[in-house]
């Protein structure tokens, strides 16, 4: 049986970062990916930050493939065909120190996957981890499913993504819940560079999204999101499946409800599907993060359950996740002290980070809507009513108009109802 | 015993599309894969070895790209894998491929004496059936060609079973000898961590033009006698056609019942023997 000191199981991006931070410092270090290289089972809705992936591959954006820079977020709250937009823009974001780039995985993780290896991992595809290798309460080890499969190590990092099969088997998290995990659907829809780019109001190479909030996902509580990459564009929605489950809808169905809205369907209008994506969202929120560490083992990225939905934040709380893991391990090692005790330290170090403070801060969101679930339905109406009748030139004095707007209101939410909801939403997200 | 594979690295003929205005194959995006014949050759020169002990070199022509191939053929347990890359091979038929290959062969073999080469009958991107051959004359070796099974190895000969036409043909040729092979010949097994782990940090030898004393005119486009005139899709199925069936579906019933038999596609009442078709 081969030994390595740090053993990552999983190439996305929380695992590369872990094993490019233990390469660093001199550890040997072996990544096992299931899939036919890094990148070919990764899926997320398609944006990068900067600043996380930058501590990780200092100056990535000089080489590493991205789609646009991302210069205008929009956000539109839907309500049937109707829709209100907000969106921020601001062009500097095209140029350094940028803030996030739309991305595809596929390629990116297999470029990061490279960086590893230029940083002295070795990356081992195709194999499966079936099981951890204990001694005592040690972790010591992984077995793969392959001939003669057991490998040693000092530290396993466990970086298996949102199917947390190996970190339930080694008592660490529980099985995952239907209304603690999201299922995304997405569709890449090819379409010419400078289609894109006028749809958008972009300038060459620039990008931009819009989250979709409200009737964009039939009232269940999820989003919906697109994303501008070089010629293509990143279509798709995310859902609690409970919810889904419960109404009877297939994510297909989420996905193509999304589509079939007027705004949404001239933006896609004349594209091809090329590929079509889906993959599982960890969203339980801080009360639901697994226990993070025990002898030999550090637990990172979507197995953590290190998501921030509100922001569309997951990618980049991985590759921090999976650098802290990395260094821990490392130092653990050097000073032969891979106890429970000293695997802690990550856990430390994650909750002075932004990980586990976001994580905290929004720690009521989920249950919030979940016991809320009129929000999702009652205000988008609210608002876009309100909207309309404010913009609606008919004749009728402003006055009355806005007498007329509270009525409405009130008719669609109490003055106690109101009251309450501000209330939650007050503390829940801020 | 040593064995020498001959692998080539093609596109996934099951994603590649013709695109139907210019005739010519859409490569884009599509993955490469090792000849799916060769993997038979290359896991029965692994069982061969692993059975009598030996060595298992493989050998293979393509673009830097292909070393990934290589890599991962070294995974199944071969012990050397070598790479003729360089433009000059650029453009080679099967016959200039033949050349190449085979010249690289013959130098190893002056080294490292030869028992048995493999290749697959053809490849799936150009399914010529070809280039095995080919190799065999020029190296003066016997070829057993549309092998499905090797029956005995000895120190001097190789029976193997052959698939023709009309059954099963038991040859045996003297040793050194090319055999071409069919997927029947056996299962392919899946690769051990430690080869994987061997194969993950090896790097292939790089051969190209000046590594050998090559013909220049027998290569490359210039030695290539084929040449390809044109490149055409079947013509694709025309679509079906789809009927609602929820708004009426006694009306659609009767729809489809009546087409299937106005287009024959069950005959109604059809003749006795001999009838029409």
């Amino acid at each position: 049986m081969e030994n390595f000191d740090v053993i990552v199981i999983g190439g996305g991006p929380a695992g590369l970062s872990a094993a490019i931070s233990a390469a660093q410092v001199g550890m040997k270090t072996v990544v096992i990916e299931r899939g036919d290289y890094p990148g070919t089972k990764n899926v997320m809705g398609g944006i990068l930050y900067t600043k996380a992936t930058d501590m990780v591959v200092p100056e990535f954006w000089k080489e590493a493939p991205l789609e646009r820079p991302i210069i205008e977020q929009r956000i539109a709250m839907l309500n049937g065909d109707e829709s209100i937009m907000a969106a921020y823009r601001d062009p500097a974001w095209a140029s350094e120190p940028y803030n996030a780039h739309s991305i595809l995985r596929v390629k990116f993780d297999r470029w990061l996957a490279l960086q590893a290896e230029k940083a002295g991992v070795m990356i081992i595809t195709e194999t499966l981890v079936e099981n951890l290798l204990y001694k005592g309460d040690n972790v010591v080890g992984v077995r793969t499913g392959r001939a003669e499969g057991d490998l040693g190590a000092k530290v396993v990092i466990l970086a298996e993504g949102v199917n947390n099969f190996l970190a339930v088997k080694a008592g660490l998290a529980k099985p995952l819940k239907a209304e603690s995990v999201a299922i995304t659907v997405k569709e890449i829809i090819a379409l010419p560079k400078e289609t894109i780019e006028d749809r958008f109001c972009l300038d060459e190479g620039q990008g931009a999204t819009i989250e979709l909030y409200g009737d964009s996902t039939a009232g269940m509580m999820g989003v919906g999101f697109i994303y501008t990459n070089k010629d293509s564009i990143s279509i798709g929605v995310g859902a609690i499946l409970a919810p889904l489950i419960h109404n009877n809808w297939t994510p297909n169905d989420l996905l193509e409800y999304l589509k079939s809205k007027p705004y949404v369907k001239r933006l896609l209008h004349g594209g091809e599907t090329k590929e079509y994506l889906s993959h599982l969202i960890p969203e339980g929120g801080y009360t639901q993060v697994p226990k993070l560490h025990r002898q030999g083992l550090l637990v990172v990225g979507d197995t953590a359950m290190l998501m921030n939905s509100l922001n569309r934040e997951g990618s980049n709380l991985a590759m921090i996740s999976g650098k802290i893991a990395g260094e821990v391990a490392a130092e653990s090692i050097k000073a032969d002290d891979v106890s429970d005790q000293a695997m802690m330290v990550y856990e430390t170090r994650l909750r002075d980070s932004f990980v586990l403070k976001d994580l905290h801060h929004y720690r009521h969101m989920g249950k919030f809507f979940e016991n809320n679930p009129h929000l999702l339905r009652a205000y988008p109406k609210i608002f876009s009513n309100a909207v309309k009748l404010y913009l609606t030139a008919d004749g009728t004095p402003k006055k009355e108009r806005q007498k007329e707007i509270m009525k409405m209101v009130l008719q669609n939410r109490s003055i106690g109802g109101l009251t309450k909801d501000i209330y939650g939403a007050w503390r829940a997200l801020l | 015993m040593h064995f020498v594979v001959c692998l080539k690295q093609v596109p996934d003929t099951s994603e590649v599309r013709i695109d139907p205005i210019t005739n010519t194959l859409m490569r884009e995006g599509v993955p490469s894969i090792i000849n799916p014949y060769d993997m038979h050759g290359l896991e029965e020169a692994i069982h061969l070895k692993e059975k009598l002990g030996g060595k298992v070199t493989i050998v293979c022509m393509g673009p830097p790209q292909a070393k990934e191939a290589l890599k991962k053929a070294m995974s199944f347990g071969a012990d050397r894998a070598v790479l003729l890359s360089d433009r000059a091979f650029g453009g080679s038929d099967s016959l200039a491929t033949a050349y190449i290959l085979s010249s690289a062969i013959q130098k190893i073999h002056e080294t490292e004496p030869i028992d048995l080469v493999f290749t697959g009958k053809e490849a799936i991107d150009g399914d010529t059936a070809q280039t095995g051959p080919g190799i065999a004359q020029r190296l003066g070796f016997p070829q057993l060609t549309y092998t499905i099974k090797v029956r005995e190895l000895t120190d001097t000969t190789v029976t193997v079973e052959r698939k023709t036409e009309s059954g099963r043909q038991v040859v045996q040729a003297q040793l050194p000898a090319l055999l071409t092979v069919e997927k029947e010949l056996n299962d392919l097994s899946y690769a051990t961590l430690p080869n994987m782990m061997k194969a993950a940090v090896y790097e292939p030898e790089m051969w190209n033009f000046n590594s050998l004393p090559f013909d220049v005119r027998k290569m490359g486009l210039k030695g290539s006698p084929t040449s390809v005139s044109r490149i055409f899709a079947p013509p694709g199925r025309i679509g079906g056609e789809i009927m609602d069936g929820m708004k009426d579906p006694v009306a659609t019933a009767a729809s489809v019942v009546q087409k299937i038999f106005q287009q024959n596609i069950i005959m109604y009442k059809p003749q006795a023997k001999g009838g029409n078709q």
